[in-house]
């Protein structure tokens, strides 16, 4: 039976995670997202699966890698300054091909900035902060309903892809509380197991498609595993060209060639807009009251709402320049989509920044402000 | 330009930490949200103390989805410390309701706006009514919701009542439910 | 160290088959390693398998764990599952491996940089919850990976490229560190001792619950050459000279212990262990022990 809850989005985050088959936390406490590691402390060990408290959040993502490589889906939460400690290893998940869930519930930055307060400053960290090329998935909540659907989603893509998805959360969506609908049945992704004999298995091979299945340590595989640049067998060859970018470009691709089964956004009265408001997480729910707003009152606006923060949507956004004058991203720091938005919209449309920061959601009245000195 | 256009009716409940403000919030959400099956949103805010800091919520309820989840101008501003009585009052809509704690709140200093905006004003003094009826004063937050129900009538009596009896500590329903109705008789 | 980026395919490098018998162990296609000739790695790997063997362990059931520098190199070349992590985070890796499966024997094989430096929070951590894993830590004293620069156990007044000058901090006692913080067994040789060694090393692997063993050895490359120790064979020498048994010790002053190398095993006790503690509450909490592979089922 469907089952309905007035809970936090963390707790739907968490919840989200169990019913994806999560069966490993490790983490670190961090205002605001703790709410997530107290959910699972509970939980996880009446499904059987085991939660820790490790001893800061380089040592977290550590043990969710490690567990992960023992066959078990496996999590961690954080906020920015957890987030930017996770760095060095969110690169050697991407490197050695481990999938895992990074929850980022993001507040007010830089530093130790605003622990109580929403912001959005980690949109670049996720896709630029470890060192190196790599593409990341995030996936960005803005509803109670959504920060558990995503969860799920972010397990699903992170076994089938093999790398760590991250959910960029928010203080916003974290703490505000709305009735959700658990399914009936959910849908994950199971990992997949080799079917090679041992001895002819490689483990890191450069398949068509860009992601092999994962034997778990124990099954005899007698893999080795390493953030060095490998070959096909796992082995370090660091100082051969055409290894690493071989490798490199297959790690990338795996996420680039697959990019119309893992992006997603909505559309909503774009067709006939003058303007077209963007936004992701918790700042859509300015944009959509805007909107309503706004066309109540005859405006010709629509929204796009942009739930994979990465891979970002480029080829929807650059259809959609084309149709539109002005679009205009909504965000909780000073620019950083926006930039993106200006390289994919090409000159085709104009681009605007409506930027808030100090904590609070934007507001409706003031973003349409903006939209009456455009028109 | 009206800042809503459906019927979205906006409550924030200000105090300090530790009144249980945020539950009484919880409750009020979750009592429209899955036992009235309207649509609410629930909303906090805190500073860093764990006790006596500020501390705020916001409800939102409709008969639609809600969008903006924040309050914008609340219908009903209910005040538990004088600190947020000074803070929020000016927010409140023309012919907004205002519920206040006589015990922790002097209204007059606000008089002129009250008078102006023709604010409808209650005095329920929460928490010496817990203190003395109940025995706890912890219960205030709960006869608050009691206050609020009557008052407001956003929310039925049976889902406050289920509300309460989901949200609160195993084995303190009874008293809550006192509370509550203790509450819900002063007006 | 040597070149291992040629080593694209399975190669049949088996020169030293009939004199190592631990040779069946190796990835045998990744040999020869990197190590420099005359580095006490060799050493270390022979007495871990030979303490290995001596356990009656299941070598199927072993995967090994490290983190970076030249000891940190030592799971690739062993035939099990091994994980190669990012700098000093090795044990923190191991943490999650083991408790995702308590079945694994996890060994974890990290030096003085890797274990003391950057990953010094991780190591008294899992010292603290005795969580069982076997931590064979190579004290080299010196950098090696990176060309030589100081470490945190390399003794005052030693020189490196980056104390041209001698040392001038003060070095970890290793051993005192990890009993303090709580393992259950914490053991000391040098190569000069292999016999003890790897009978600590089996000690260490049968021990339910943290394992420490350090193992003092010679970077003729790096250590040596600045430090007018010229060849392997004077390193070892100078480690048999200055090492004196942890009962001798006991008797003797700290003035008399200076510079020495205290060799020996120094905790070897019964504490509950991590990850069975975790079992126990999900046996308790949903009936049964800790779920296996199960990212494969749900």
């Amino acid at each position: 039976m469907t089952k309905e809850l007035f809970i936090q989005g963390n707790e739907a985050c968490a919840r989200g995670a169990i019913e994806a088959g999560c069966r490993f936390f490790g983490g670190y406490p961090i205002t605001p997202s703790t709410e997530i590691a107290e959910y699972l402390s509970i939980a996880l060990p009446k499904v059987s699966g085991s939660f820790i408290q490790m001893e800061d959040e380089i040592s977290a993502i550590g043990s969710v890698i490690g567990a992960s490589w023992s066959g078990v889906k496996s999590m961690t939460a954080t906020s920015g300054p957890g987030f930017s400690l996770m760095q060095e290893n969110v690169g050697f998940a991407m490197m050695s091909e481990t999938p895992l869930v990074i929850v980022d519930v993001q507040r007010g930055s830089p530093s130790t900035g605003q622990p109580t307060m929403a912001g959005q400053g980690d949109v670049m960290q996720v896709r630029w902060g470890s060192h190196g090329d790599y593409e990341p998935i995030a996936i960005s909540p803005s509803s109670v309903q959504e920060f558990f659907d995503f969860t799920v989603r972010g397990f699903n893509l992170s076994e089938k892809y093999r790398v760590p998805v991250v959910i960029l959360a928010d203080e916003v969506i974290g703490h505000m509380r709305e009735r959700i609908l658990l399914p009936d049945k959910i849908e994950t992704f199971k990992r997949v197991q080799p079917n090679e004999d041992p001895k002819d298995f490689l483990p890191f091979k450069n398949v068509e498609n860009g992601t092999n299945p994962m034997p778990a340590f124990g099954d005899g595989y007698n893999i080795h595993v390493t953030g060095l640049t490998h070959n096909e067998l796992g082995y370090p060859t660091t100082i051969n060209p055409k290894v690493h970018s071989n490798l490199v470009k297959r790690l990338v691709n795996k996420i680039l060639k697959n990019r119309e089964d893992i992006v997603s956004c909505d559309f909503k009265y774009c067709d006939d807009a003058d303007v077209v408001l963007i936004g992701y997480g918790a700042p859509v729910r300015s944009i959509m009251e805007t909107v309503k707003i706004g066309r109540s009152n005859g405006l010709k606006i629509g929204y796009l709402k942009i739930n994979t923060t990465w891979p970002f949507p480029e080829d929807e956004i650059a259809k959609l320049a084309k149709n539109v004058d002005d679009l205009m991203v909504v965000e909780m720091n000073l620019g950083q989509m926006v930039h993106e938005l200006e390289r994919v919209a090409r000159g085709d449309a104009n681009v605007h920044l409506f930027s808030e920061i100090g904590g609070t959601l934007p507001k409706p009245k003031d973003i349409l402000n903006r939209i009456l000195d455009l028109i | 330009m009206g800042t809503g256009v459906d019927m979205t009716k906006e409550i924030k409940i200000g105090g300090f930490g530790g009144q249980g403000v945020i539950l009484s919030g919880v409750i009020i959400g979750k009592a429209a949200a899955l036992f009235d099956k309207k649509y609410s949103v629930q909303t906090q805010s805190y500073g860093p103390e764990a006790r006596g800091g500020a501390s705020k919520t916001e409800i939102l309820i409709s008969d639609e989805e809600i969008t903006y989840p924040k309050v914008q101008s609340p219908d009903i501003l209910v005040i538990m410390s004088h600190e947020a009585l000074l803070k929020y009052h000016t927010n409140l809509k023309e012919e907004g309701t205002l519920i206040v704690d006589p015990d922790l709140v002097h209204v007059g200093v606000i008089s002129d706006f009250i008078n102006k905006n023709k604010i409808d004003v209650y005095e329920a003094q929460v928490t010496k009514l817990a203190t003395e009826k109940i025995g706890l004063k912890i219960v205030a937050n709960i006869v608050m919701v009691g206050v609020i129900t009557k008052i407001t009538k956003l929310i039925s009596v049976n889902a406050a009542k289920k509300a309460i009896v989901n949200s609160v500590p195993k084995g303190t329903e009874d008293k809550n439910i006192s509370a509550f109705e203790l509450g819900y008789d002063i007006f | 160290m040597m070149d291992e980026n040629n080593k694209n395919t399975k190669s049949s490098f088996i020169t030293h088959e009939e004199k190592n018998p631990y040779i069946k162990y190796f990835r045998k296609d990744r040999l020869p390693t990197i190590f420099c000739s005359g580095c006490g790695i060799g050493i270390a790997i022979n007495s871990f398998l030979k303490g290995f063997e001596s356990s009656e362990l299941d070598f199927n059931n072993l995967s090994l764990v490290s983190g970076i520098g030249c000891s940190s190199r030592i799971p690739g070349y062993i035939n099990c599952d091994s994980l190669h992590t990012s700098h000093g985070r090795a044990l923190s890796f191991g943490t999650g491996l083991k408790i995702a499966n308590p079945d694994l024997d996890v060994v974890v094989f990290t030096g003085d940089g890797d274990a003391a430096a950057i990953g010094g929070n991780h190591l008294i951590h899992a010292a603290r919850r005795n969580i069982n894993l076997t931590v064979i830590c190579i004290n080299n004293n010196i950098y090696g990976m990176t060309g030589g620069q100081v470490s945190p156990t390399s003794p005052e007044g030693s020189l490196a490229t980056t104390a041209p000058y001698g040392s001038i901090d003060t070095p970890f006692d290793l051993v005192d560190l990890v009993a303090a913080a709580g393992a259950t067994f914490v053991g000391r040789w040098t190569t000069a001792h292999p016999l003890q060694l790897s009978k600590s090393i089996k000690n260490g692997l049968l021990n339910d619950g943290f394992s420490f063993i350090e193992i003092v050895s010679q970077c003729p490359t790096y250590y040596g050459r600045k430090n007018n120790l010229k060849t392997p064979v004077s390193m070892i020498k100078m480690f048999k000279e200055n090492s004196i048994n942890k009962r001798r010790a006991d008797t003797l002053s700290d003035e008399e212990l200076s510079a020495k190398i205290i060799v020996g095993e120094f905790v070897d006790k019964k504490r509950e262990e991590f990850s069975e503690k975790i079992e126990n509450l999900s046996y308790r909490e949903s009936g049964k022990d800790t779920i296996r592979k199960s990212a494969y089922v749900v």
